[in-house]
């Protein structure tokens, strides 16, 4: 209907014997004929004749301006989803190897062990503020879930990348591309290694952390290389554009941005189904949908109801043990017996060993501290703990100065039955054996008879059922 | 020397400071994979991480892709006045993006680690995802109302095609 329109009022001027003025439409392109396209024009690298019989051995079908057709593909666009991930997965990276760190690699207890050069630096993980460690993996594993949407919208934008013939046109390109191998790879490896992770499901069969690790290191190989190589071109495209003007253009005034050597825009686009900011729209909508069903295992309280999918958006009930539980006593295989009147802590020093009764600890002085458990899969819970501070167990132990602490469990079998703590975890006023919580005696989930809770601490180091606490000074 | 630069740059297609980014990361993967030649999960570790490319480019694209262009089709031939197709689009992607990140709670994989870590089950969650997509299909459904009737009393938000 339109076009007859324009032929009908191009017919009019003609019969005046006026020539029709250039209206916008009548310039659109058509269909049939591709205009003058710049990637197929760029140069050949070394040795020119080979990619040059590369390019004309095309394989039928793959033309550009026939299976690309979205008009909102462009450099602008894929510069703004970049630009969001420029920002947001160095985070996601630095929280995760933070919490390498936190785990105490300095103690070889933060997996993987062997690392070789790829050590981080170890420091002594703080004990202030308590909720440190929630914060920490809060942001890796909520801002990493958050970003899913964000990365496969990168992804699409540049899918045609992927298809293009020739496939390159120097050596330089095939590095480039390999390279990019390292950092597509690499994200999606972590992505998908740790959505299973905080899901309990380890189909992969390899170790969950040796994987997360290395795999890190592979994505920071590829990201390092393709921010370094394109972060002047994301420069210009967001200058090409003014978000602002975008946000207010409407989807039947969306046009596609210029057709240029970067080979994102299509050819020979179709019409809009949606603006630019309906993508940008429709890609933010993604990433509030998966925030908001995952960050209640965060903050916990009423909003961990709204974690409608995630394991730890579950309710255990409304009692004073009714909550998050990592590691069933029944998994841990904890035996009732070994838990009931005949249980004794021991505490070791250089100085001998002393065997303390449950009813002997309750007589000692008690403290009570507000403090979060935060596991390393992204949801912590907070409880009022009471016990005896591990430093005034040290002080009975003959150390009161100590450099370390090593906590043991009962558990005979898991990779986290003992925990060494550092001086500072050790002597915080707030780092307890605790042998209640909320007022009423610990549930065996939760580690009765005693179990130990230092502020900030990675969740699986606040070893439960403790059988002996060795305190060195050396 | 800036001849040299110029004729490398030629040749190679690219400054010598890509060559030496890209030869530094493929060193530190070489690396990687070296430390963890001794480690049983390795030839694993290969396989997932070059799946997971493989899968998204020729696979979950391809497949959404091409569900999209159907749905464009279906657009053009039912054109109305108000356009659906993104009515559509956002709670299928809704409910596409939910079963990808939480598939393993809602098909009850790993059920024993997940008993294990939490002494509860998977049992709710196929349930809640089934009515969370009812849900946006609903929430959709109902604003396309909306602009529906907003179009014929008002005669706003008409699509101009």
């Amino acid at each position: 209907m339109c076009r007859a329109a324009v032929f009908q009022l191009d017919v009019t001027y003609r019969a005046v014997g006026a020539s029709p003025p250039q209206l916008a439409s009548s310039r659109a392109v058509p269909r049939e004929e591709t205009p003058r396209d710049p990637w197929e024009e760029l140069d050949f690298g070394f040795p020119a004749g080979a990619w040059r019989a590369l390019a004309r051995l095309r394989p039928a079908g793959v033309r550009r301006s026939r299976i690309w057709r979205s008009p909102l593909r462009g450099p602008w666009l894929t510069s703004m989803l970049g630009a969001v991930l420029l920002v947001t997965l160095p985070l996601v990276t630095i929280t995760g190897l933070l919490s390498y760190i936190a785990y105490g690699p300095q103690f070889g207890q933060a997996f993987p062990r062997e690392v070789g050069w790829l050590r981080l630096p170890a420091f002594d993980w703080p004990t202030s503020p308590a909720w440190l460690y929630v914060l920490n993996q809060g942001t890796h594993v909520i801002l990493g879930l958050v970003l899913i949407p964000v990365v496969l919208a990168k992804l699409w934008s540049v899918v045609p990348k992927l298809f293009e013939w020739p496939p390159a046109r120097s050596p330089a390109k095939i590095l480039e591309r390999l390279a990019l191998l390292l950092l597509v790879g690499g994200v999606l490896f972590e992505i998908v290694t740790g959505v299973l992770n905080i899901q309990y499901d380890y189909v992969f069969g390899f170790s969950f952390y040796t994987a997360h690790y290395f795999g890190a290191w592979v994505f920071i190989a590829g990201f390092v290389v393709h921010v370094a190589l394109k972060i002047p071109h994301m420069l210009a495209a967001l200058r090409s554009r003014s978000l602002r003007s975008e946000l207010r253009t409407t989807r039947a005034e969306t046009r596609p941005e210029p057709l240029d050597e970067t080979g994102l825009v299509a050819a020979a686009p179709a019409a809009p189904t949606m603006s630019r900011r309906g993508a940008l729209g429709l890609v933010g909508a993604g990433s509030l949908l998966l925030g908001v069903l995952s960050i209640g295992q965060v903050v916990g309280g009423p909003a961990r109801r709204a974690a409608l999918l995630l394991p730890r958006g579950r309710s255990y009930g409304s009692g004073p043990n009714d909550f998050q539980v990592n590691r069933t006593a029944e998994a841990a295989g904890i035996d009732p017996a070994d838990t009931g009147e005949d249980w004794r802590l021991v505490l070791r020093s250089p100085n001998g060993t002393m065997r303390f009764s449950r009813r002997e600890l309750l007589g000692m002085p008690q403290h009570t501290a507000t403090l979060p458990i935060a596991c390393v899969e992204g949801w912590a819970t907070t409880q009022r703990w009471s016990g005896v501070r591990l430093r005034e167990l040290a002080v009975l132990a003959g150390v009161p100065e100590p450099s370390w602490a090593r906590v043991s469990s009962i558990e005979t079998v898991g990779a986290f039955r003992a925990a060494t703590l550092q001086a500072n975890q050790v002597l915080d006023p707030d780092a307890l054996l605790a042998l209640r919580v909320n007022d009423v005696d610990l549930a065996m989930d939760h580690g009765y008879p005693a179990r130990a809770i230092v502020p900030a601490l990675p969740g699986v180091h606040n070893t439960k059922w403790v059988r002996d606490i060795e305190f060195g000074s050396d | 020397m800036r001849v040299l630069f110029r004729w490398f740059s030629r040749a190679y297609g690219a400054g010598p400071h890509q060559l030496l980014l890209v030869l530094g990361a493929f060193a530190l993967t070489a690396y990687v994979v070296v430390l963890l030649g001794p480690d049983s999960g390795l030839t694993r570790m290969v396989v997932w991480f070059l799946a997971a490319v493989v899968l998204h480019d020729l696979l979950l694209f391809p497949v959404y892709a091409g569900a999209d262009r159907l749905l464009r089709a279906g657009a053009r031939r039912g054109r109305t006045v108000v356009g659906w197709i993104n009515h559509v689009r956002m709670p299928v992607l809704g409910s596409a993006l939910l079963l990808l990140v939480f598939l393993p709670g809602i098909i009850r994989q790993g059920e024993f680690t997940y008993y294990a870590a939490t002494g509860q089950t998977q049992q709710p969650f196929l349930g809640r995802w089934l009515l969370l997509t009812a849900g946006m299909f609903a929430l959709s459904a109902s604003w396309y109302l909306v602009r529906v009737v907003r179009s014929r009393y008002l005669d706003v938000g008409r699509d101009v095609n």
